[in-house]
């Protein structure tokens, strides 16, 4: 059966499109993208007003399978996904057991099938436990199905054994997803160090603690010549490396998320644990320099670093509550407020969600509407405007910041492999 | 006397403005009185349960409290984590409900971890029980009683608060004590200097309103008010500078500068002491210090907050 999506505005930035056009798909794949009104033997779906875009895909989630199922499983994780407009996630390894070994992953890569929602694409471990001490049996992990490899939450310690697995990597041909974070600068740390962290008196994290793991992981990426992809930047200091690097010739990608871009430390008064994630939220100077770095192609990929955590971590005391905050309901809207407010324009949007994560993770299909592609299409309502509730939410977890707030824009249609979920 | 307060409970001292402080001050006054009396008791929060919720050690500050309820003839319970469940896993906020459950008609907290309070008097508001709470110290946050009653000994000693230098010396990194104090104080228009080694000045103080210092010499030379803090070791303070002997050449009050001191300058410090290193004895029990008269009048200031934010009766002196 063939579905034709007609009227919409399609966004295909890997063609270089951004016109009125009816996208055709047929069974699980795209068959043509044609002129608006072309008449084909399909089920129609009115898509006017709205953009079709290739599925969005947030590489950087925590789906909490195995172990910690009271906070997220896979399915919950890939159905919040899907209802958010994403059509693929990748998970990081942070579950208990971690994802170091191919057990695991086979594990996690069988729920999502079962599932039948957004794809799952696993992240492996960099180190064995995420210890930081010996490397996991990366060669394994990625012949599992492993996209990449990261010991995400934790970041890696030992520049030597950094080294390689950014060479071991390279040979595999998957990149090394690093969260650059010092821990002897933020031991402890619970906010951002500024103005904000000395009035609430609140352990402060310096940016320095990202940036130097940022200038150390790019020196290193230097040496080798491996895929370094950097996690969750929140800094200017971050960004301006990550320029600098790139103008250099370096083959760096980097990731932000919503909440860099939204939020800032200030809004940490009132101790609110949804306000709490590593890195932390940072100063308005800081958020300034992300957006430019999302405009101006320092930035490659927004991704939500969705972390559920249930009311056992987050009702307590902000120093001690656990880090994270879901995202995968809010990603969208969020980031098309960039949009809105003109800093970024609809094409670029659909690069940082969409083209730019499937390029580096190398996914099997995505990121773009060629004929004969995997039909993976998500289709936004720009306009839909709707009041965050969390009850509402398909995803376990609870803990967002965002609760209340009016948001524009949403997903109407999400196709994965061809299938309207 | 009036009794009309515009905050319910007392978290910091950010909800204040000159006039709030000064109504908390002038009721201490009154309640100064009645603890100069030989019957040291008057009825005013009688039937009245006041919980001392300790979560975090405090002899001082909890004995305070104590005093401070009894004397306005409230039932005062301490409640402290070791005679508690906490050791057996219970959060926080299982223990404030079970509290709560007991109906008590003010509580005092102290906490460990910054914003303890605020989320304690959130939580009872939400659970539709808003019991006044007082912070008796949460984290390196705020300790505003231990502010207003610095602000009670400073304007009684020297008549007025406005257009004094008060100098904050030492760990303010890790002090609610000086964060309180630098609200209070520049609230009350006198202009604040911290002191300490730069590891243990905090981001941006400056932010706040003061002047920073790294100089005590320097920094005390025109202080009216000289305010020494404690080195707090146990908040990791001690790896931030290179031992507590070169802390107490540089950064301790001992005798010779304390004598250099303007005239009818006070040194003021809100205690544990640890004497010889931010401060030395000489000068602890010295003629300009006022650390046992700010203890005095802690008793009064506390029971100025219990009367005002407990609502008791019009009759404080009877």
């Amino acid at each position: 059966m063939k579905l034709l999506l007609k009227g919409g505005r399609v966004i295909d930035p890997a063609a270089g499109l951004d016109e009125p056009r009816d996208l055709l798909l047929d069974g699980e794949k795209i068959e043509a993208v044609l002129a608006p009104g072309a008449k084909a033997d399909a089920e129609v779906v009115d898509v006017s007003g709205c953009w079709v875009v290739p599925g969005l895909i947030d590489m950087h989630v925590h789906l909490r399978e195995p172990g910690e199922e009271y906070k997220e499983t896979v399915a919950t994780g890939a159905a919040e996904a899907a209802a958010g407009g994403i059509t693929a996630v990748a998970c990081m390894a942070n579950t208990k057991p971690v994802n170091d070994c191919a057990a695991v992953t086979d594990y996690i890569i069988e729920k999502a099938r079962a599932a039948g929602r957004a794809r799952v694409y696993p992240v492996g471990a960099v180190s064995k436990g995420l210890l930081g001490e010996g490397l996991a049996e990366m060669g394994e992990l990625v012949d599992h199905g492993c996209v990449a490899l990261s010991d995400d939450g934790h970041p890696v310690m030992s520049a030597a054994l950094m080294r390689c697995a950014l060479e071991y990597a390279k040979a595999l041909g998957v990149p090394v997803l690093s969260h650059p974070e010092d821990k002897s600068l933020s031991e402890n740390g619970s906010m951002h160090e500024g103005e904000w962290s000395t009035r609430l008196g609140l352990r402060p994290i310096p940016a320095a603690a990202e940036e130097a793991m940022v200038a150390r992981d790019l020196l290193l990426a230097e040496l080798t010549g491996g895929r370094l992809h950097l996690q969750h930047l929140s800094t200017a200091g971050s960004v301006r490396l990550v320029r600098e690097a790139k103008a250099r010739g370096l083959q760096v990608t980097a990731e932000t998320c919503p909440h860099y871009f939204t939020l800032t430390d200030a809004d940490v008064r009132g101790y609110d644990p949804n306000f709490k994630m590593n890195p932390p939220l940072r100063s308005c100077a800081d958020r300034a320099a992300v957006i430019q770095g999302l405009a101006d192609g320092t930035i490659d990929a927004i991704a939500s670093d969705h972390a559920p955590h249930s009311p056992v971590e987050k009702d307590v005391e902000f120093d001690a509550a656990a880090n994270g905050i879901v995202g995968l309901a809010t990603i969208l809207p969020l980031s098309l407020r960039l949009v809105v407010d003109g800093k970024i324009s609809p094409a670029r949007l659909v690069e940082l969600l969409s083209v730019n994560p499937a390029r580096i993770l190398g996914l099997p299909g995505g990121g773009n509407l060629k004929p004969g592609e995997v039909a993976d299409v998500t289709v936004i309502d720009p306009a839909a405007e709707w009041t965050v509730d969390k009850a509402k939410f398909l995803s376990k977890g609870r803990n967002t910041p965002f609760e209340g707030w009016k948001l524009t824009g949403r997903a109407r249609v999400v196709i994965v492999g061809g299938k309207r979920l | 006397m009036e009794s009309a307060l515009k905050i319910k409970s007392l978290l910091d001292l950010e909800g204040l403005d000159r006039e709030g402080i000064t109504h908390i001050l002038d009721t201490a006054v009154s309640m100064k009185q009645i603890n100069e009396r030989v019957i040291k008791k008057v009825p005013t929060l009688k039937g009245r349960t006041q919980i001392n919720l300790f979560f975090e050690p405090s002899t001082r500050t909890r004995t305070s409290f104590e005093i401070a309820g009894k004397r306005l003839s409230a039932d005062v319970i301490n409640f402290s984590p070791s005679s508690s469940s906490l050791t057996k896993g219970e959060t926080t906020l299982d223990t404030v409900d079970n509290l709560q459950a007991m109906s008590p008609d003010i509580i005092v907290v102290r906490h460990k971890s910054a914003g303890a309070a605020e989320m304690i008097t959130r939580h009872l508001a939400a659970r539709g029980a808003p019991v006044p709470v007082i912070n008796a110290g949460d984290g390196a946050h705020a300790h505003p009683t231990q502010a207003l009653l610095d602000l009670f000994s400073v304007r009684d000693r020297l008549g007025r608060v406005e257009g004094l230098n008060v100098t904050i010396v030492g760990d303010i990194a890790n002090s609610r004590v000086a964060r309180s104090n630098i609200i209070g104080f520049t609230t009350m228009g006198a202009n604040v200097t911290v002191c300490g080694p730069p590891p243990l000045i905090p981001a941006q103080v400056e932010k706040m309103g003061v002047r920073v210092s790294h100089h005590l010499d320097e920094a005390v030379a025109d202080a009216d008010v000289v305010m020494m803090l404690r080195i707090q070791l146990e908040r990791g303070a001690g790896g931030r500078f290179p031992s507590l002997r070169e802390y107490a050449i540089r950064y301790g009050l001992n005798a010779r500068r304390a004598e250099r001191l303007k005239p009818g300058a006070l040194i003021m410090h809100p205690g544990p002491i640890n004497r010889g290193v931010e401060i030395s004895p000489e000068v602890a029990d010295g003629e300009r210090s006022i650390i046992l008269y700010q203890v005095e009048v802690g008793v009064a200031v506390r029971m100025a907050l219990l009367y005002l934010l407990c609502g008791g009766g019009d009759e404080i002196t009877a």
